[in-house]
């Protein structure tokens, strides 16, 4: 964070914050690469905007130790981690027009006149707010606030960008349209971004990486693909998407994966039994499985009723019930809900060895 | 809309009892000092004219826009810091510049003047204690001249500035204060173009109501002024119930009102009355 014009990498080591008896942070250990993107993404109350504020130094951690490119930052006022920082609601200068708010950081700076009038300029024009320098914050729309708040955490070439919820104002085309300028933003600058988000489909399109709070406590960290295919518990699975999940007994490692018995079907899995015997649950993505007439031997399958559907326009939302009563959702093509309905008889749901895995029983 | 029409109707139906008050208690007796201002001793614009080329009533007003003005500056600033402790400090600051606010407030306009002639009189405590350590030889005038008339009139106002600051600092986002820092900005820095022109409304609302008080100030002045600091209030009283000048006392009162009323409507212009409290 000290070295403007670079992005930096950023440790964690077993931060915690205790507000009075109330523990907000727990034992929290993150690497943030340099240039990453890294989206921070858990339910309202688990501690994403208090890790952002311990990163920008505006709360200190009350256990553990925080470095930026190898030094230790723990104790450093937010003035001189200068951590570019993006506000929930922006909180821009409301008194300065959207020129003086960006140039303000290199005015803090004393950087000579004619290199804040230049980069200010190309600031303005890389967010597209040229013919708006003069107005002020208030006479900006939501999406236009929005920009000047990023030019005025990026202009100084910050080492990290911190943004909160950044796009959690505005409706959902416009957010559309940020979510991709602020990727074009961190392709351009370079910058390491920590953004926080309680979107899970935001969080999978923008980030290189997703860490998953709940809590106060990180759950996961990995790429979007991998915490979306491969959770690690049953939270993360159900907090990134529609999941469905069945009770599986006897699980067993088997060559190339795992084995196990489901509704006294034999059902054959990639992953490895690691952190799983006996009784488990097998999590499938509904876009994953798919409807059989039967299922061959070997093949993964369960029998099950289609007991209801919604049409959603592009394709039919189908609720399933397997023989032993679990409750199974899929999204088919319209033509096949109906004649999966129509029958009203049995229909077998099948799916790839490679895509379903396996989550403890009972709990987290 | 019609919240909107109702909110409104209601707030006149409360306030019909006060204006009653306010055009009977003020209003009426104004027009009748209006009045006398054309009329008395003889009818016609005699006594306007009197007001522009009087060497006195005109050196009165100077000064009493002078003390105004300084008044009004060193009340807005001690005020700002004041609030800045009140609304912004820890819970014991908070609770210690909450009682020095109030506590003026139940002490009266007289008690406190009489109480700065105690402490700032040549024999007071001030010179006396000076005197005593031998700072000086001889007593400081302290009082009975501006100084004193200044000192008390800041004392009584600084409470009323507080008010319009410490309702647009409570307004004002954290967070912004916040962005600031983050982006490299120091405390101070931070107070200077951050803290202060986000509460400008606070400021000039302050300011326009320490103005308007002290232009009518009359006990404070005749009090710690003694005679010699004589300010447009002072005048006004001397005018009608010390010489038979009640023309004139009348056309200065009619210029003063005309004043304040000009200065309040720029107030009411610049922020909206629930700004004030
Ligand atoms: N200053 C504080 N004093 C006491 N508790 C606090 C304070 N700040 C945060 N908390 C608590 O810490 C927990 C985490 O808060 P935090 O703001 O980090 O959540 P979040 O993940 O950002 O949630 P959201 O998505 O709603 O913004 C919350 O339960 C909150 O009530
Ligand atoms: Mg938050």
């Amino acid at each position: 964070m000290q070295q403007p014009g670079r992005a930096a990498e950023i440790k964690a080591i077993g931060i915690g914050k205790s507000f009075g008896s109330f523990r907000a942070l727990d034992d929290l250990t993150l690497d943030i690469g340099r240039g990453e993107f890294l989206t921070l993404l858990g339910p309202s109350g688990s501690g994403k905007t208090t890790f952002l504020m311990i990163l920008a130094g505006f709360i200190q951690p009350t256990d553990g130790r925080l470095y930026s490119d190898g030094v230790d930052i723990t104790e450093r006022p937010a003035e001189q981690r200068a951590a570019g920082m993006v506000f929930q609601g922006y909180a821009l200068f409301p008194h300065m027009s959207v020129e003086a708010n960006i140039a303000f950081p290199l005015k803090v700076r004393k950087k000579p006149a004619a290199e804040i009038k230049r980069r200010v300029g190309e600031m303005i024009e890389r967010v597209g707010l040229k013919g708006h320098e003069k107005k002020l914050p208030s006479q900006l729309s939501g999406g236009q606030q929005q920009r000047v708040a990023l030019a005025r955490a990026l202009v100084f070439e910050p080492g990290v960008l911190l943004l909160d919820e950044p796009f959690s104002a505005l409706d959902k085309g416009l957010r559309g349209q940020m979510q991709a300028e602020m990727k074009r933003l961190h392709q351009e600058t370079g910058t390491t971004f920590v953004f926080v988000t309680h979107d899970q489909s935001e969080a999978l399109a923008l980030s290189s990486r997703v860490a998953i709070f709940n809590h106060g406590k990180l759950l996961q960290v990995g790429a979007p693909d991998e915490v979306y295919d491969r959770p690690d518990n049953r939270f993360v699975a159900e907090f990134l998407g529609e999941i469905n999940m069945l009770p599986l007994k006897g699980v067993r490692p088997a060559n190339n994966g795992s084995t196990g018995l489901c509704e006294d079907r034999a059902i054959s899995m990639r992953c490895k039994a690691e952190k799983v015997r006996g009784d488990a649950i097998l999590a499938i993505r509904p876009e994953y499985m798919s409807i059989a007439r039967e299922a061959a031997t070997g093949e993964n399958g369960i029998a099950a009723t289609a007991v209801a559907s919604t049409y959603l326009g592009a394709a039919t939302r189908l609720d399933l019930t397997t023989r032993q009563g679990a409750k199974v959702t899929i999204s088919v093509p319209n033509e096949v809900a109906a004649s999966a309905l129509s029958k009203g008889n049995s229909v077998w749901l099948t799916w790839p060895a490679e895509k379903g895995f396996l989550l403890p029983n009972g709990g987290q | 809309m019609r919240a909107y029409l109702s909110d409104r109707m209601g707030a006149a139906l409360l306030m019909a009892p006060l204006l009653l008050f306010l055009v009977l208690a003020y209003a009426w007796p104004f027009l009748g000092v209006v009045k006398w201002s054309f009329t008395l001793p003889t009818p016609g614009l005699g006594q306007y004219n009197a007001l522009l080329t009087d060497q006195l009533v005109q050196s009165v007003f100077i000064r009493t826009l002078r003390i105004a003005a300084i008044v009004t500056i060193v009340s807005v600033v001690a005020a700002y810091a004041i609030t800045v402790v009140w609304v912004r400090g820890t819970p014991v600051q908070r609770v210690v510049a909450e009682f020095c606010i109030l506590v003026p407030f139940w002490i009266s306009v007289l008690t406190r003047a009489f109480g700065w002639v105690a402490l700032l009189s040549n024999r007071g405590l001030i010179n006396t204690w000076l005197q005593a350590v031998g700072f000086i030889s001889e007593p400081l005038a302290l009082v009975r001249n501006e100084f004193g008339v200044i000192v008390g009139m800041t004392h009584f106002l600084i409470p009323f500035a507080v008010f319009p600051l410490a309702s647009s600092m409570r307004s004002l986002d954290d967070r912004v204060l916040l962005a600031a820092r983050g982006l490299g900005s120091s405390r101070m820095r931070t107070f200077w173009s951050v803290f202060v022109p986000m509460t400008r409304s606070g400021i000039i609302g302050s300011a326009l109501i320490v103005f308007v008080f002290s232009l009518g100030f009359f006990v404070t002045p005749a009090i710690l002024g003694g005679g010699r600091s004589v300010m447009i209030a002072e005048l006004i009283y001397l005018r009608i119930f010390q010489s038979p000048d009640w023309g004139l006392g009348a056309a200065i009162s009619v210029v003063l009102v005309l004043f304040v009323g000009a200065l309040m409507a720029l107030l009411f212009r610049y922020i909206r009355p629930k700004q004030l409290v």
